[in-house]
């Protein structure tokens, strides 16, 4: 049986910035080695979350709990084995990557051998090496970004907490970056994940908690939540004119809804890209295939989608 | 019911207090913005200039010095304090001038810095308490400016020694430390002066601005504050005689660190001052004019000074840490 050991754990965790509520009795629970995303427009709690996770910012009530330690009573334990890249990490940019490395590497207490063989790994393992000896300043986005996640791995963390990782990256860099993110998984790292970007975040986590107005409204793994609130990930959506198209879209695999938006206009929500698969049963049924779009489904619409239906709930 | 409403109260118990060091990773902030210091654009400029204006005046000293070679037994003092023309300064007025400057150049940015290039919640989330950063970035600034002194004391001592040709005495290398010890500690209030308002106020260039402020305001306007604030307090009062006026002045002069870094040169460097007040004529009885103090007598009497010094830096270092513990660490 498998040990159900929880790595961070939150109960009741409250943080209130004069009359205003950052985070409201927030209940959170991350297992070893699961990858969890807190998704949420800006301003709904999840950087305080964080800060409070890392004990640099007090709870106003509540507790938490960080690979068994307290951040408010012992942040130094807690430090030694959480890695932290934060919202825009910045670094000195005057420095090299190498020299901001040591500095890390020399907060951390780690002996001058140890760290310079750790940041060669890491450099390498990042694929900056060739850089590492520039001044930051000199570096893109995607660059700095890379160099943030090997400062996180500096301290051999056991749990990272990652804030907005692929904001501003292109969508290259932020697929890539998403790919080393994956690794860091493989090999067992915890990760907490904040992130607007559903898709992204969809891309790496196990499960997401869906956060507004500093609660966790929603919670449960990507497809779960998606199907939940959405309907599923995808939306495609088919211009044919014909006879039975419904029904063949329906069926197939995959797809978790249909819906006719206008005659001879279809809307699928669906777990996977089945714009193949739908070309060929539309075209099976002699219908006049006129157009298929692939949209994916945005953060924008599982809000709405989530409080149009709390709204209808509540009528 | 008293601690649901105020949860606060339940964590400042002595049961929840932070464990860990608040020392962890000091010597490495400290070994960093060192490092920062000594290398930094800033840094050289106004080392340059120190090194100039302390060459210049030092040599304008030996060309007056050396046609009074022998009559004075603290030669070695009469360089940090004579001055020649064309050089209307000596030394310690040009240190004087430029240590406050350097001070502030060396902590105006020292946290608001950080949270501009977005650095400090990355660096606050490696194992160590704020205590550490925030000391760490003072000690660095102030040994930085130790190493300034000492290498420019020395080089006048050896300027001196090359060029007189005389050794300094004991004394005079005690009497050098001490106003070395001054130095430093009157260069110490401006660093954590810079740093306070490094960490009240979110622009550099404001908290630079406002650190200029208060020196100039000491530097230049305070002893015309000090005289009308005597004029006035006093104005009411017909029984006050030019002694009570003459103390008054003094003691309100007295709140501006450069008074009492002045008197600590003044006695230190010049063994033959006797008093930093007003002396009555009834006091002097007994005394021969013109006579040194020894040391311990000049430490004597400049001890005031020299701890109000050094009280003001720790008290303006405690108001910074506690609005920096109270700060949002977030960019």
């Amino acid at each position: 049986m498998a040990v159900d050991r929880a790595v961070i754990e939150t109960q009741g965790l409250t943080k209130h910035y004069g009359p205003v509520v950052a985070v409201d009795n927030l209940n959170l629970r991350l297992q070893a080695g699961e990858v969890f995303g807190m998704l949420g427009p800006n301003g709904s709690g999840k950087t305080t979350t964080i800060l409070m996770l890392l004990g640099l910012t007090e709870p106003t009530a509540g507790s938490a709990r960080v690979l068994g330690e307290d951040p408010m009573r012992n942040p130094l334990a807690v430090k030694r084995r959480v890695g932290y890249l934060p919202d825009s990490v910045g670094f000195y940019d005057e420095l090299s990557a190498r020299e901001n490395l040591r500095y890390t590497a020399a907060l951390n207490g780690l002996p001058v051998a140890e760290a310079d063989a750790r940041i060669d790994d890491n450099l390498a393992r990042m694929a900056i090496s060739d850089v590492a000896d520039r001044a930051v300043g000199t570096y893109s986005r995607g660059m700095r970004q890379r160099l943030g996640l090997a400062d996180v791995l500096i301290k051999r963390p056991e749990v990272a907490i990652l804030d907005e990782p692929t904001i501003g990256l292109d969508p290259e860099a932020a697929h890539e970056f998403l790919g080393l993110i994956r690794n860091l998984k493989a090999e067992g790292i915890t990760i907490l994940l904040a992130s607007h970007l559903l898709h992204q975040v969809q891309a790496v986590c196990d499960r997401v908690g869906l956060f507004n107005r500093g609660r966790m409204v929603l919670e449960g793994a990507v497809d779960e939540l998606a199907a939940r609130v959405v309907g599923g990930p995808y939306r495609i959506r088919v211009e044919a004119v014909g006879e039975d198209i419904e029904r063949a879209l329906a069926v197939i695999p995959g797809v978790l809804r249909v819906t006719r938006e206008r005659p001879g206009l279809y809307a699928l929500d669906t777990r996977d890209d089945v714009r193949g698969e739908v070309a060929r049963r539309v075209a099976a049924t002699r219908a006049n295939l006129l157009g298929i779009t692939l949209e994916r489904t945005s953060l924008d619409e599982v809000y709405t989608r989530y409080f149009q239906e709390a709204e209808h709930a509540r009528a | 019911m008293l601690a649901r409403r105020f949860p606060a109260l339940l964590r400042e118990g002595p049961g929840t207090r932070r464990e860990g060091s608040p020392w962890t990773g000091l010597w490495a902030v400290v070994m960093k913005e060192m490092a920062d210091h000594l290398s930094s654009v800033r840094m050289r400029l106004l080392e340059g200039l120190i090194l100039l204006t302390a060459l210049g005046t030092v040599y304008a000293a030996i060309q007056n010095i050396r046609q009074t070679i022998g009559e004075d037994p603290f030669l070695f003092l009469k360089l940090f304090t004579t001055s020649q023309d064309p050089l209307p300064y000596s030394f310690v007025a040009f240190i004087g001038f430029l240590i406050p400057l350097t001070a502030i150049a060396l902590g105006f940015d020292a946290i608001n810095g950080e949270h501009n290039r977005r650095t400090l919640s990355r660096v606050l989330a490696q194992p160590i308490y704020r205590d550490a950063l925030l000391l760490g970035k003072f000690l660095a600034g102030l040994f930085t400016l130790t190493i300034i002194l000492l290498g420019l004391w020395l080089l006048v001592t050896g300027l001196g020694l090359y060029r007189l040709g005389v050794p300094p005495s004991g004394e005079e290398v005690s009497r050098g430390l001490l106003f070395l010890l001054a130095t430093v500690a009157y260069a110490g209030i401006w660093l954590a002066l810079a740093m306070a308002f490094s960490v009240i106020f979110r622009q550099p260039a404001t908290s630079a601005m406002a650190a200029i402020a208060v020196w100039l305001f000491f530097a230049v306007f305070w002893e015309i504050i000090a005289g009308i604030l005597t004029q006035i307090l006093l104005a009411a009062d017909p029984e006050a005689d030019e002694l009570t006026r003459a103390r008054l002045r003094i003691f309100l002069s007295r709140v501006s660190p450069n008074t009492l870094y002045a008197e600590i040169l003044l006695a230190l460097l010049n063994p033959a001052v006797r008093s930093l007040g007003p002396v009555l004529v009834t006091q002097l009885e007994g005394a021969i004019l013109g006579t040194p103090l020894p040391l311990s007598q000049s430490l004597l009497l400049v001890w005031p000074q020299l701890t109000t010094l050094i009280a003001a830096v720790l008290l303006l270092f405690a108001v910074t840490y506690q609005v920096f513990q109270r700060q949002e660490a977030r960019a």
